[in-house]
């Protein structure tokens, strides 16, 4: 199926949820408010013609000076058809940017979860174990962000945890 | 005092030498038997997607190399691949065949030190210093390609780095006459032993939908029967014109997993061998002044090819807007760039989808039920580095 199909697909099972769409270089993607993403995901697991069995990856992308901020980015495949989409989700900086967690629709979803969480400080609601996973339990800040400096913050050396 | 039983933690790595790098797992144990496992990764972790963000898109090459620093080649090109897409570069043929030679032969060094620590961990320490006599060979070609050993950085945006000898080409051709040679002797060595299918057969069995669910790829995610090879899916570089098959598993255990990573060597010999014999003559990167670096001998003759050759090393190039999801087949599984790009000169954003680091997420799931010495043979067979995982 083509990638726009399915896009047209999730359009007509919800139709208040898609605010946009796009394409470039044979890519689609379907913009999504946050709400309903879990819903839209199992549809597109479960339903036999789209089956999209396969999240590649979970991934975010911080535009400082834009709102909504962050746009949150699950790439997927689909194993029987050989079929990829994209959605991204926006989502507001408003000091609790949350999306719904995927982690029970693919079991790999998990990890990606909390490694955008880690470097990006977004909150999967309903993720059994969203801590951090690259950086120590203890790190200060979201790396990835903009507003974090790539070198030169401040470390002090703390040999046991108080 | 009725006598009680308890599960006991215990703690395996960060330094262990099964656990391939710094790799550490805290197990919950019933006796011997493992209830949950649970990976503490980031030992590595350098922040490569932070530091793309502060580099311009050729200065990006090398970060490539120390993700999987044992297949350096492949990894070089997913990210060159990706660039491209985004600019719309056509690559020289020749630079297609070069590309695919060297990934094909990062590819056999990556399985042959697979193979090694493999065996090793599971007590067959006489296929480590086989292997290894092997891949030094295939380091000294690199070195005859490209100049370096490891971290090769050959593949760049436009095509590769420089052209072949006729010196290499005749070294790799008596190589791939001798290689299957080896291979057959790896086998004789630990195929039909008793010892290695009793540690390998019926452990950390992974079904058809559950290897899709847990997003395995590569030899992980075939071992279990799924054919998804992206050199089929979704051919980039040369291989779509060259014939080779996808070898598949059917229980997907550590051995099938196995089993599928030793057919896939002699696939790589095969591709290399139609790459030799078939490579076209012609330029070895794409004519765009914008992109390449102008030949050397010109740069130290006049002006203004220095003036080029400085502005493109120092300021870059500009990449349109837009973004793109490209991904290669390495050796461990799909390594996917997601890049971001807002028309200058460096990524908004570069998301490496690194197989390893998905791969590795299914360990607890493989494990579970199994003994405490089935972890190591689980933790070979999905095959990770941890530089991939931290990134």
């Amino acid at each position: 199926m083509h990638p726009d199909n399915i896009i047209e697909q999730i359009r007509e099972r919800f139709p208040d949820e898609v605010t946009g769409s796009g394409s470039q270089f044979a890519q689609s993607w379907a913009v999504l408010k946050r709400e309903k993403v879990e819903e839209i995901c199992r549809f597109l697991k479960e339903d036999p013609d789209v089956r999209m069995d396969y999240l590649i990856d979970i991934t975010a992308v911080d535009w400082l000076l834009k709102s909504p901020r962050f746009e949150v980015v699950y790439n997927m495949h689909s194993m029987q058809h050989g079929h990829r989409v994209r959605l991204k989700v926006p989502v507001e900086d408003d000091g609790d940017p949350w999306v719904p967690s995927v982690s029970g629709v693919w079991k790999t979803a998990c990890w990606h979860e909390r490694e955008t969480y880690d470097l990006f400080g977004i909150i999967f609601r309903g993720n059994p174990d969203l801590r951090r996973i690259l950086l120590p339990d203890d790190w200060e800040g979201y790396p990835l962000r903009k507003d974090y400096p790539v070198e030169g913050t401040e470390w002090t050396f703390r040999p046991w945890p108080e | 005092m009725p006598l009680t039983t308890k599960e006991i933690t215990i703690n395996m790595g960060p330094q262990h030498p099964s656990t391939h790098g710094v790799l550490r797992l805290v197990l919950e144990l019933d006796g011997e038997v493992v209830v949950s496992c649970t990976p503490h990764i980031g030992y590595l972790h350098r922040g490569s997607e932070k530091l793309a963000e502060a580099r311009t898109y050729q200065q990006i090459v090398p970060l490539t190399d120390r993700f999987d620093y044992l297949s350096c080649g492949n990894n070089n090109l997913g990210y060159a691949i990706a660039v491209e897409k985004l600019m719309g570069i056509e690559v020289p043929e020749r630079a297609d065949y070069l590309r695919v030679i060297v990934a094909e032969l990062s590819r056999l060094s990556a399985h042959l030190l697979w193979l090694a620590t493999h065996a090793a961990d599971i007590g067959a320490v006489t296929v480590l210093l086989y292997c290894l006599r092997e891949r030094e060979e295939i380091l000294n070609l690199f070195e005859l390609l490209t100049g370096a050993r490891l971290t090769v950085s050959y593949v760049n945006i436009g095509g590769v780095r420089r052209d072949a000898t006729p010196e290499f080409f005749r070294r790799t051709k008596e190589f791939m006459v001798e290689m299957p040679k080896r291979i057959q002797e790896y086998n004789t060595l630990i195929m039909e032993n008793r010892i290695w299918l009793g540690r390998t057969k019926g452990i950390g069995i992974i079904s058809y939908e559950e290897a899709i669910d847990w997003g395995l790829t590569g030899g992980s995610l075939r071992g279990s029967g799924v054919n998804y090879d992206l050199r089929k899916v979704m051919p980039y570089a040369a291989y779509e014109k060259l014939k080779f098959e996808v070898p598949l598993g059917h229980v997907g255990d550590v051995y099938d997993r196995y089993i599928v990573r030793m057919e896939e060597m002699n696939q790589s010999i095969a591709m290399i061998n139609q790459c030799v014999e078939d490579i076209p003559d012609g330029p070895y990167k794409a004519d765009i002044p914008m992109v390449s670096l102008p030949p050397k001998d010109r740069v130290m003759q006049d002006i203004e090819t220095l003036i080029h050759h400085f502005v493109l090393v120092s300021k870059g190039f500009p990449v349109r807007k837009g973004e793109i999801y490209a991904a290669a087949e390495v050796p461990k599984g799909e390594l996917g760039f997601y890049i971001v790009s807002d028309g200058s000169e460096k990524p908004v954003r570069m998301k490496v989808r690194s197989p390893s680091f998905v791969n590795l997420s299914c360990l607890p799931q493989m494990v579970k039920g199994h003994m405490v010495a089935d972890i190591v043979s689980c933790i070979g067979s999905i095959d990770i580095v941890l530089g991939e995982v931290d990134r």
